[in-house]
């Protein structure tokens, strides 16, 4: 730009004094201011003409993510009582996956069997279960909110990282030969024991309606357990 | 069932094994002037250190949104996504922390969700899984248990669905309708009290389906969906079925 400017000066000043000069002059200068302002035009042809001194360097860069390990899946098991409706409270197994989404919210699908003993139930409305009929299996897929994140402290050197989360979800329990569409909820505690390795306690509601004993009604199913899950 | 139970129970322990064994981790230079380490991966948790400008940390996982970061020192703390994006690589650059958006909604390759609804009457659950052959087309799988008041069924189909992109405005671009084809095998248990008068069985099915995606926020949306389904069953009549269905989902 500035080159410019000054060649348009040199070339107006030199046009002004070939005014006051005579014609043999005018013609030399004119040839002269012509070859003062021909740069200018070859230095814009020059790009495509010719090859530019620097090369400019415009190498695409290939975000490539890199290889971070992710822990967003839990998996484990528990252990508790579940007490049946109407049933007894029995030993309960179970097995636990889950999925967190964010810091706030988790997915989570629980799978656990109990077996109801030989009960007043049964005593009492003169009838038998089967083997088969007295395992109480149930699947719960739901979604988790931690609500309370904190700490617990062991003596004086050691902390946890702790959440109490509440659980919603829907699933299905079979127990005495029927599937039945279930509501669980629950709330937990989960401490994490160190970066990959988490102590759960928790306790969950799971209610169908049921008919089972000629009465139609909500059952109401409570479960307590205490589990270990590893995140990976 | 106990076995296994009493094995997961114990994969912790095994598990220990191969998290010790650490292997080559990436390396960033903090470029503000100083990074926050949480003690957890979530905001409650407090700041008990921080790692200056110009120094390096490892990262060692990634939970969430949240980095799990190792300083010089062998400190060890969590970092928000916010803070790493704006740590350098070896090279330099911005470590490129992806973190998914609207964008990603309508591209992306894997989706999964929970659905739950109504089937002819009858309560059903369903997990889905879909993979995107393309922008528009993908191939999706369902998983659904429908419980009856007097049997249960147990669907499991496959289909195409067409996902039509919305025009590029705003409040529309959080929507995506789709509409699907498909077909699977519809398998009928009656419950244990009506199992003198229904009989177990097996029968194809076919479907067309149409819904909306919409989306909420990261790789999160909700999915509600129309389906109708013709059983080809043994009897003289196909029978016809409605669904409804609503839930969750999320992609990668």
């Amino acid at each position: 730009m500035e080159s410019r400017i000054r060649i348009f000066l040199l070339a107006s000043g030199a046009a002004f004094s070939l005014a006051m000069l005579p014609p043999a002059a005018v013609h030399a200068a004119a040839a002269d201011a012509a070859s003062t302002a021909a740069p200018s035009q070859d230095g814009d042809n020059d790009s495509e003409s010719q090859p530019p001194v620097i090369e400019p360097e415009v190498e695409r860069r290939k975000v490539k993510t890199p290889k971070i390990k992710t822990s967003d899946f839990e998996i484990g098991g528990f252990a508790g009582v579940m007490n049946v409706e109407d049933f007894s409270a029995n030993p309960l197994y179970g097995v636990r996956f889950a999925y967190h989404i964010s810091e706030d919210f988790f997915t989570e699908a629980t799978l656990g069997q109990t077996t109801v003993s030989r009960n007043a139930a049964e005593i009492f409305f003169n009838f038998d279960l089967t083997r088969a009929e007295r395992q109480f299996t149930y699947y719960d897929l739901s979604f988790g909110y931690n609500i309370l994140p904190g700490e617990v402290f062991i003596g004086r050197n050691r902390a946890f990282n702790t959440a109490l989360y509440v659980t919603a979800g829907v699933g299905s329990t079979r127990f005495a030969g029927n599937d039945e569409f279930t509501l669980a909820l629950g709330v937990g505690f989960r401490a994490l024991i160190n970066d990959w390795l988490a102590l759960h306690i928790d306790v969950r509601d799971h209610a169908y309606r049921s008919t089972l004993l000629g009465l139609a009604k909500v059952a109401h199913n409570l479960d307590a357990n205490i589990g270990m899950t590893v995140f990976f | 069932m106990r076995p296994i139970l009493l094995l997961l129970l114990i994969a912790p322990i095994l598990h220990a094994g191969t998290v010790q064994g650490a292997e080559h981790r990436l390396e960033v230079q903090v470029a503000d002037p100083f990074i926050e380490l949480h003690t957890g991966p979530g905001r409650g948790y407090p700041v008990t250190q921080v790692v200056e400008r110009g120094a390096t940390v490892e990262i060692v996982r990634r939970r969430t949104e949240w980095f799990q970061v190792q300083a010089e020192s062998g400190v060890r703390g969590w970092v928000h996504r916010r803070d790493m994006a704006r740590t350098l690589e070896g090279s330099g650059e911005l470590l490129p922390v992806p973190d998914p958006s609207l964008t990603d909604f309508t591209n992306h390759d894997w989706e999964f969700g929970l659905e739950v609804g109504d089937f002819g009457g009858a309560n059903a659950i369903s997990a889905m899984g879909g993979y995107s052959i393309n922008e528009n087309l993908a191939a999706e799988i369902h998983l659904s248990h429908i419980l009856g008041s007097e049997t249960n069924q147990y669907i499991a189909d496959i289909g195409l669905v067409h996902n039509i992109i919305m025009p590029d405005i705003r409040i529309l671009r959080r929507f995506t309708p789709f509409l699907g084809i498909g077909t699977g095998v519809l398998r009928l248990e009656p419950k244990a009290r009506f199992a003198q008068q229904l009989d177990s069985r097996t029968d194809q099915l076919a479907y067309v389906s149409g819904g909306v995606k919409f989306y909420l926020t990261r790789q999160f949306f909700a999915r509600a969906e129309y389906r109708w389904h013709v059983i080809f069953t043994n009897r003289d009549d196909n029978q016809e079925v409605e669904e409804w269905k609503a839930g969750f989902a999320f992609f990668f």
